[in-house]
This record gives C-alpha cells, sequence and structure tokens, in this order.
C-alpha cells in the first residue's frame, strides 16, 4: 500500500516538472552534433594511440598499425569469443592488452583507462557497418 | 619440371629438418627454359623493417625474421644463382637500420642485388643507401633473361620536397601505410624513358624479369598497393612474349596476369599485412586469381612472414613461398590456362581461412 502511495507521488512529480506533461529524452540537432564531436574527438584520441610509440610504455616504439593499418584484421565484431590461444572467452581490452605486452613490449592498460577506450572506439569505428558476431573464428 | 620442384622440397625439408627441426620461410624463383638455355632458380627476401630502438637495440622480432630467411636461403639446393632483396631493409630509413638490416644480409653465401624501398627511402631521399648499394634502377641479362630493377615508390615533386619540415617528418608519413597525409607511388618519366631505352636492345622474344617494390598494378590505393603510372609501364612491357613482375610492400601472397605479364608479391620477413578487404570503409582489387595465405596467429610471431625462391623455366617463373610451420606454397604459370596459379589450392580447390 505504502509502495503504490509512493508510486503515484513519483507519476505527479515528474508531470509537475516536465513542460508538456509526457515526454523526456528530447535532443535536437545541436545535441546531436555536440555528442557526434566528443565521439569523433574519442576517435581521434584512438587513431593518436594507435602510431603511438610509447604505447603502454612501449620498450621497442612498434605501433599498433604497423600491423593493423586502418586498424584491419583486429575484427572488433567478433569479439567477446573463445580465444583459443589464451583458452577462455575475453573482450576486445583483453586482446588489446595482449598486443600492448607482446608485440609492443609494453605493460598492460587498465580496461577503463581513457587510452584504452579510444583504442576501441578507432578499431570499432574503422570496423562500423559491419554486423556483430561474437564469438565468431 | 614438377618432379624436380617435389624433389628440391623434398631434399630442403630434409635438409633444413636436420639443422633446424622445422620447416623454414623462403621464397625461390626459378627460370626454366626448353633446349639451349639453362634454368636457374634465385631467392627473393624483402621487406624486413629493421627498427632501431636506441644504441645498440633494435626491434628482435623483425631481425630474427631476417636472421631467419638469410639462414634458409643458405641452406638452398640446388644454390641459387643469386638474391634479390626486395626492398624495405629499414623501418625509417636510418643509416643505423640500413647498416645493421645489411650486416645480416652480409651472412648470405650469394651475390645480392637490391631493389627500393620508400622505407629506405623518405629520410634522405635514398642517398645513403645508393651510397652503400649503388644505382636506384638498372638492367642485367643471366643466363637468357633481361632483368630490370625499379625505383617504384617515387612520388611527386610538391609532396616530397615542399610539405615537410624535414626528412624525419616525411619519412614518418610515409611510413603509415594508412596515413592519409601519403602519395601514391610512381615510377616517373625520367625512369620511364631510360625503361623504354633499355628495353628497346631486347629481343621481344626474351624473357624479361622486372623487379619493383609497389606492385606496378593498381590494387588498393588506402595502403600504396598500387602504382601510379603502372599502365604506362606495363605498356613498355607489352611486345615482350614472357614478362614477370616481382614486388615487394604488400607483406602477402598476391598473383595476377595482365595481359602478357605476370605478376607474384613476396611475404615479409617482418610481419604480415591484412588482405585489403578486410578495411569495410574502402573499395579495394585484389586480383581475382589469387588464393589468399592462411590468416596469421599473432601468438607465432614468424606466422605468415617469409621468402621465396623462385624457378625460372622457358622464361616463365614459379614462385615457391617459405612459411614457418605452415605448408609452403608454389605459384607456377600455367601455361594452358595462360597465368599462375597456386598448384595445390587451385587444383584442389581448398578455401583459404576466411579473413575478417
Amino acid at each position: 500500500m505504502k509502495r503504490e502511495f509512493l508510486k503515484s507521488c513519483a507519476v505527479v512529480a515528474a508531470i509537475a516538472i516536465s513542460p508538456y506533461g509526457v515526454s523526456a529524452d528530447e535532443f535536437d540537432e545541436a545535441d546531436l552534433k555536440e555528442w557526434n564531436d566528443a565521439f569523433m574527438s574519442v576517435v581521434e584520441k584512438g587513431r593518436a594511440a594507435f602510431t603511438d610509440p610509447t604505447l603502454g610504455g612501449s620498450k621497442n616504439g612498434v605501433v599498433c598499425a604497423q600491423c593493423h593499418p586502418n586498424g584491419a584484421n583486429t575484427h572488433p565484431e567478433t569479439y567477446p569469443k573463445f580465444q583459443q590461444q589464451i583458452g577462455r572467452v575475453i573482450t576486445l581490452q583483453e586482446m588489446a592488452n595482449w598486443c600492448i605486452q607482446n608485440p609492443l613490449e609494453g605493460t598492460p592498460l587498465k580496461v577503463d583507462d581513457p587510452q584504452m577506450t579510444a583504442l576501441i572506439t578507432y578499431m570499432t569505428f574503422e570496423r562500423r557497418g559491419v554486423a556483430l558476431d561474437p564469438g565468431k573464428h | 619440371m614438377v618432379k624436380t620442384l617435389v624433389d628440391r622440397r623434398g631434399f630442403l625439408k630434409a635438409t633444413t629438418g636436420a639443422f633446424i627441426g622445422t620447416t623454414l620461410p623462403l621464397t625461390n624463383v626459378r627460370l626454366a627454359f626448353a633446349g639451349e638455355r639453362e634454368d636457374f632458380t634465385f631467392a627473393y627476401i624483402s621487406d624486413s623493417h629493421i627498427q632501431h630502438i636506441k644504441g645498440n637495440k633494435f626491434v628482435r622480432n623483425w631481425d630474427r625474421g631476417l636472421i631467419r630467411a638469410v639462414a634458409e636461403c643458405n641452406m638452398l639446393e640446388p644454390k641459387p644463382d643469386f638474391v634479390f632483396y626486395g626492398g624495405d631493409i629499414a623501418q625509417l630509413a636510418k643509416p643505423e637500420e640500413i647498416d645493421h638490416g645489411l650486416e645480416l644480409l652480409s651472412a648470405l653465401r650469394y651475390d645480392t642485388h637490391y631493389v627500393m624501398g620508400e622505407h629506405d627511402y623518405y629520410l634522405d631521399l635514398g642517398e645513403y643507401w645508393s651510397k652503400l648499394l649503388g644505382d636506384q634502377w638498372y638492367s642485367f641479362d643471366h643466363k637468357g633473361v633481361h632483368f630490370v630493377v625499379l625505383n617504384s615508390i617515387l612520388t611527386d615533386h610538391d609532396w616530397t620536397y615542399n610539405r615537410w619540415k624535414d626528412g624525419e617528418e616525411r619519412m614518418s608519413v610515409m611510413a603509415g601505410l594508412d596515413d592519409p597525409r601519403g602519395s601514391p607511388f610512381m615510377v616517373g618519366e625520367e625512369q620511364r624513358k631510360w625503361l623504354a631505352k633499355d628495353l628497346k636492345k631486347v629481343d621481344k622474344k626474351k624473357p624479361v624479369v622486372v623487379l619493383s617494390h609497389s606492385p606496378l598494378q593498381k590494387i588498393f590505393k588506402n595502403w600504396n598497393f598500387w602504382t601510379d603510372d603502372a599502365e604506362e609501364v606495363q605498356a613498355l612491357l607489352h611486345k615482350f612474349d614472357k614478362v614477370s613482375v616481382l614486388y615487394g610492400h604488400v607483406h602477402q601472397i598476391q598473383y595476377n596476369q595482365i595481359g602478357n605479364i605476370s605478376f607474384y608479391s613476396a611475404m615479409a620477413t617482418a610481419w604480415p599485412w591484412p588482405y585489403p578487404e578486410t578495411y569495410a570503409q574502402a573499395p579495394s582489387h585484389l586480383p581475382e586469381l589469387t588464393v589468399p595465405m592462411n590468416r596469421a596467429d599473432p601468438f607465432f610471431e614468424r606466422d605468415a612472414t617469409g621468402w621465396q625462391f623462385i624457378d625460372v623455366w622457358s622464361g616463365r617463373s614459379n614462385v615457391t613461398y617459405r612459411l614457418p610451420e605452415n605448408s609452403e606454397r608454389t605459384v607456377a604459370y600455367n601455361k594452358e590456362k595462360g597465368h599462375p596459379e597456386d598448384t595445390e589450392y587451385a587444383a584442389r580447390n581448398i578455401p583459404p581461412q576466411n579473413h575478417y
């Protein structure tokens, strides 16, 4: 009974603060542009990280783009997947860290490191339009 | 001929097995002639991308690829007549990188001819390379075959001289395969004039083998799997009965036939590149004849790298690609079909692994 009462209070409050009484989450062209610019700035950062010889404190100056021009052959649409060489299901972040540790001879990034977010954003953007296919080999 | 190849492969496997315990990556080319001329073979190593870190440190992975190719090449039996190095000894054309690469190549027991790659060139426009290795384009005759080497990685005057604050910046831009600030490769008018003059004295029945770093055909502009004046160079070769073009740069197996010209690529000793169609945002034109190589396993750092040896027979080329811990592949000119084909995959219709 108390729960029902609280619920109706919330509805009344929501109607009271909304200028039209019902809708929420409205956005216009200016918002879309702002959000897209924010997204593309992270794509740019990802591209910069992809060609950064110091990524992950790399000890040899090798960069991601040397083997993956335009992020090709990273196939983000196939992750998470069973990575047979590792023996378990992993995410693209984990695979990127494998590359940072091995070909780049660096140390892994935290999965929520802004540079990791940028790497994933760049790889996924370069693969835009390709259907999701998690687990694919 | 087939028997000879099988015998040679058998011998190689036995030899390499005895020394190293594994199949080695190599490309050997054999040119064969019916009648009065001799068949012969040469080896073809390319794209080592020796990368300087600092002091006496170089990227280990790329060093190992070249060291392995040289060691395997030295075990070839029968001995190749010579070796071609297909370009990109260095990553950023630094004298340290060219010196170290040549030091590793000095272990080869055969004469070596060199082709200029963009990673050897754009720091100082080939000055250091030329000081050590000589002309950037030249020709010679060997056992009835006319060999031509071109510098195909030149580009226009404005891009070369006016855009960059120094050679280091110019080199770093051209070294980024997918860098949109790069510029399409070309052979250029001066060299085409030289080539026309050079070929004038060559009989049209004489087999011609051309070596360039970039493909003298247009496959994928984004990554410079491309030479801007390819058609003009091809036109100069049209009068000959038998022409083979061998190129590096692409770090993968490709082959094609355009008119009278058979094209064969080289694998890299350093690292493999994805096939162009794996980039979903731009059109590409991998030759339809090409059966792609298997997808590389990044956990085995030599996978999908290698070198090649070439059998020259009756003026045609058979290219054998030597891959570590993977079946070698032979792409041979098929006389009946009039184009190169993979001797295993084409006949057995085995689909290669998917690339995506």
